[in-house]
């Protein structure tokens, strides 16, 4: 008989919240009548992500202090709650784009309930406390969005980008997954303070089969960020996958991603510090450099916001690989406007997919920001916070980020940041550009008969991330306390 | 309320500007913008009868300080050191000359275009306000995003390419700029320019110097300037030369000149050498220009290299004529872009081959651009000429090479003014100018004699600017070794100041 550990349910209630959202949604697939079917299974998803958000919430509140649980395999710590809250709320504005949607009918109920298992999963992995439930994490998502991003099999490149991404993701996660065996190896431990205890006690560091074993857990978490050289699947995948969830990954992926990627880097690593915030820089530095040179070149907005997003995890590298208290901070503050205006941006590309039923171009988006003013105005805020500019959170992102590279004494890696952000700002001002600045008469664009389609819950969700990304430029005190207290329960 | 005035100056247009944005006011957009802007002019009169151009000690008027994001020291401070408040005071005069232009003219789609306007107005005026590097940084950048839409909607027919080239200059030098405000905050553990002390890195005093010279622009970073001020409209073209330059004037002096003191003297000859290649440069550009807004442009490059000299010789008479200059070329610049705009209304054209033989039959046009050349060119007399004279006597303590440099620039200043004036006034009439072409109109008249009256009221007495600028020069010994006239009675000893002063104090008193 196997002894069963005590399980600190509340510790694990957002994700159970949001499986059990998933539950009815896919149950509703079954039982309810069409015309009641979508507004019913995108309620309860979103009432998933509510309740979710609430609780991580909850946790938060009544964790001050972070500790292992269950059998110490999970953190029950602000740092993880604050994340859960992140990916919930990503995951409601996602519902939000996603509702108005052409979909075939045959799969609502399988659309949400992968979705907010999905998010379930996330709520998983950061709380993550060993390598077995990091595995099982990555795995419990990466497996939804595989289908998700396939289950529009009559869009052209779907599934596709399901099959790419099903690939190439089933390969980094082989390869975190080799990184985790010789790590254990190397240490006989899967905890990730045990890994650290083990490293100093048999006195390991410099360990070659610990090294080897952390670059590949390193190299697996890069493909879930999609940092460069590890991004080859990203253009083609957020290319091809139906707009609402190419918004989801490139926020909530990247987030956990990244989050968990410090984690286990502070956790578990301390000793090897010197190897992996240089091998992290240098990550950082490719992926600013791809991403930004790569995305010059783009005329179709969703490849061009796809290396805009590898850029970005170059630039939220930069703060990982800095490893102080700024650093981490500036990490968390980041993520914040970031994925609002992640899914903000999506929603809008959306919104003109639907509208002329091609993917959208930068030629084809010509005079939208006069035709749709809320959409056209979000648009380019999220471009000016995406490129960091003033009165956006953008800017106050990348502020805090180079701040802490100069504070850990990486000034060179400021000058990198600033000069990949000249570059970007070549494509983002296009996007304006081309909104604004180019009459749809001058590219000869077929009319669109009627009026635009109106999309209330894409609008607000465009809406909403605006705010969101104008207020944290304001509100950059009590956004930066809240990351402060998450990161209280990291070892700095 | 005096507390407030800075803060009220800076938003208050920016409340405007949601008002205009959020409300269908349609045509009305115009007018609510222009109320705004009179609004505007009204505080900042309000603010020069509360301002204080004596103000010991280190703290700006109308201090104003928040806590904006404690960990790193950044904070919501802003004030006005006299000669900033002189360059809001242009600020707002402007902006309403050329909100009501644009109103006058009447442009598309008018909500969006007069919100951008405000916008801007309150970012240049926060530019101008601000005593926090970072919140500098912050309005630094807000001017750059309503003036890339103005510039790209609103523009002529090759306002992308425009766009694209003024983006990049202006943004690879605040970029670098953004690197060292990041590390002097840093640095100094607080990003406040009043209490940080002064700092020695020549690496973040280039990042600054850089960002600056672009915005100025300085040779040979002035490759955005022509197309930008060809391609813009005339309103937008006015502010652009008129006030986002001043921007820079802001930068050299707050930061540059009083932050880094040993920096400054160490790199003042190159900057000098490039203000003076500029101004001999532009000048001789702007003399060979075919069109009118040609002539203005390039006239501006050299008028903020002779500027960035009077700055550069790091002394009193040199500084306040910098200042007095600001002002007067800022408004000479609008009223000349909108005196072209008014031309090519009725001619459709700037080239001066088709342009000639404008004055016969229209006195008030003959009459308004004439006035503003001849103060442009520098006669005696006129506010110009007080302000170029004290650079020069500024300069000419540094080294009388750069006064003669100093000297031909003014020279050549009077023969590409001359040429505008003859090339569109007089001569033969040119073949686009039709017979039809009316007179400058009342509202035109109201929109630029006020730039004119301003212009008037400097040239008969330019101390009061001249005189009112150099409060803050105990942060900086070099300034406070010839203090003019205006503030001698704050003397800590009374001796007399010395024989070229006297000199200068006597023409700029006349």
């Amino acid at each position: 008989m196997i002894d069963t550990p005590s399980v600190d349910w509340f510790a694990l209630s957002p994700s159970l919240a949001a499986l059990g959202a998933a539950a009815i949604c896919l149950l509703s697939g079954a039982f309810m009548p069409r015309w009641i079917l979508r507004p019913f299974a995108a309620f309860f998803c979103a009432l998933g992500f509510i309740a979710g958000g609430v609780l991580a919430l909850l946790v938060y509140i009544e964790t001050p202090d972070g500790s292992l649980v269950v059998a110490d395999t999970i953190f029950r710590d602000r740092y993880a709650a604050f994340t859960q809250i992140l990916v919930m709320g990503a995951g409601l504005l996602t519902v939000f784009v996603s509702y108005s949607a052409r979909m075939r009918e045959d799969h609502i109920g399988e659309y949400y309930a992968l979705l907010v298992t999905a998010g379930a999963g996330m709520a998983f992995l950061v709380q993550s406390g060993n390598l077995m439930t990091l595995f099982l994490g990555l795995e419990w998502f990466s497996v939804c969005l595989y289908v998700l991003c396939a289950i529009e099999i009559d869009l052209v490149g779907s599934l596709e980008a399901g099959l790419k991404y099903l690939i190439i993701g089933g390969m980094g996660s082989a390869v975190l997954l080799f990184g985790s065996a010789l790590i254990y190896g190397a240490t006989g431990e899967l905890g990730y303070s045990a890994i650290a205890q083990a490293t100093s006690a048999q006195d390991l560091t410099g360990d070659p089969l610990l090294l080897v074993g952390l670059a590949m857990l390193l190299a697996g978490l890069a493909f879930k960020s999609s940092a460069a050289p590890f991004h080859m699947w990203t253009p083609d995948v957020y290319e091809g996958a139906p707009t609402p969830i190419t918004g989801f990954m490139s926020a909530a992926t990247k987030t956990v991603a990244l989050v968990l990627m410090y984690r286990v880097l502070t956790v578990a690593f301390p000793d090897e510090k010197d190897v992996w915030t240089i091998a992290v820089a240098v990550l950082a530095v490719i992926s600013l450099a791809w991403g930004n040179i790569a995305a010059l070149v783009q005329a179709n907005v969703k490849r061009l916001l796809a290396y805009s997003s590898i850029s970005h995890a170059g630039f939220m590298l930069i703060a990982v690989s800095a490893d102080n208290e700024l650093g981490v901070r500036a990490l968390l503050y980041y993520l914040i406007p970031y994925s609002a205006i992640s899914i903000g941006a999506f929603a809008v590309v959306a919104a003109r997919e639907r509208e002329l039923g091609e993917a959208v171009t930068l030629d084809n988006l010509a005079g939208f920001g006069w035709e749709r003013p809320l959409l056209g105005f979000s648009m380019a805020t999220f471009m000016l916070g995406f490129a960091g500019f003033p009165l956006t959170g953008g800017f106050m992102g990348k502020f805090l980020i180079f701040s802490s590279a100069s504070e850990a004494g990486w000034n060179w890696l400021v000058i990198v940041g600033v000069l990949a952000t000249l570059v970007s700002l070549y494509y983002y001002l296009a996007v304006i550009r081309a909104m604004y600045m180019r009459p749809a008469a001058e590219l000869g664009l077929a009319p669109i008969g009627g009026s635009p389609p109106r999309e209330i819950m894409l609008s607000s969700a465009a809406f909403i991330a605006m705010v969101v990304n104008v207020g944290a430029f304001f509100a950059v005190q009590p956004l930066v306390d809240f990351a402060r207290s998450a990161a209280t329960t990291l070892p700095l | 309320m005096t507390d407030w005035l800075a803060t009220i100056l800076i938003f208050l247009p920016l409340a405007g500007a949601i008002l205009v944005w959020v409300f269908p006011f349609g045509r009305l957009a115009g007018p609510v913008a222009l109320l705004f802007a009179l609004a505007e002019i009204g505080f900042w009169i309000e603010a020069l009868g509360q301002m204080n151009f004596d103000k010991p000690g280190l703290q700006p008027n109308f201090n104003q300080q928040w806590s904006w994001f404690s960990d790193l020291g950044v904070s919501y401070h802003v004030g006005f050191y006299a000669f900033s408040f002189w360059l809001a005071g242009l600020a707002v005069v402007v902006m309403a000359a050329a909100i009501a232009y644009g109103f006058w003219v009447g442009r598309e789609r008018p909500s969006a275009y007069f919100g951008l306007m405000l916008f801007l107005t309150s970012a240049v005026v926060g530019v101008f306000a601000s005593q926090d590097v970072l919140l500098f940084y912050v309005f630094f950048e807000a001017m750059m995003i309503p003036l890339y839409v103005l510039i790209g909607v609103w523009g002529g027919p090759g306002r992308l390419g425009a766009t694209v080239k003024f983006v990049i200059y202006t943004m690879a030098g605040s970029l670098l700029m953004l690197a060292s405000v990041i590390v002097f905050g840093l640095s100094e553990g607080s990003f406040d320019l009043v209490t940080t002390g002064t700092s020695d890195n020549t690496w973040i005093f280039l990042g600054f110097l850089v960002a600056f010279a672009v915005k100025a622009p300085l040779f040979p970073l002035h490759g955005w300037l022509p197309d930008a001020y060809r391609e813009s409209s005339p309103e937008v073209s006015a502010v652009l030369s008129g006030l986002i330059s001043k921007a820079a004037v802001f930068g050299f002096i707050r930061i540059c000149l009083l932050k880094f003191p040993g920096p400054f003297d160490d790199w003042r000859n190159v900057v000098l050498a490039l203000a003076a290649i500029g101004l001999v440069y532009g000048s001789l550009l702007a003399f060979r220009a075919p069109d009118i807004r040609g002539v203005i442009a390039y006239s501006s490059l050299a008028q903020m290299g002779l500027i960035t000299i009077g700055i550069f010789a790091t002394n009193a008479s040199g500084v306040s004529g910098a200042i007095l200059q600001s002002v007067n070329h800022g408004l000479i610049s609008a009223s000349l872009f909108l005196l072209a705009g008014t031309i090519e209304r009725r001619t459709s054209t700037g080239s001066f081959e088709r342009l000639g033989g404008m004055a016969r039959g229209r006195p008030a046009l003959a009459t308004v651009l004439m006035v503003t050349g001849i103060i442009a060119l520098a006669v005696p007399g006129s506010g110009a000429f007080a302000g170029e004279f004290l650079i020069l006597a500024g300069i000419f303590d540094i080294g009388w090479g750069w006064a003669i440099a100093g000297a031909a620039g003014i020279v050549l200043a009077a023969m590409y003014m001359l040429r505008l004036i003859s090339g569109v006034l007089h001569r033969d009439q040119g073949p686009s100018v039709p017979d039809a072409a009316l007179d400058l109109r009342p509202a035109e008249l109201a929109i630029l004699l006020p730039l004119i009256g301003c212009l008037l009221a400097l040239s008969a007495w330019p101390a009061a600017i001249s005189g009112n600028t150099l409060e803050f020069s105990s942060q900086r010994p070099a300034l406070e070794k010839l203090r003019p006239a205006g503030s001698a009675g704050k003397r800590p000893n009374d001796e007399p100041p010395e024989g070229r002063m006297d000199f200068v104090r006597a023409s700029v008193n006349k």
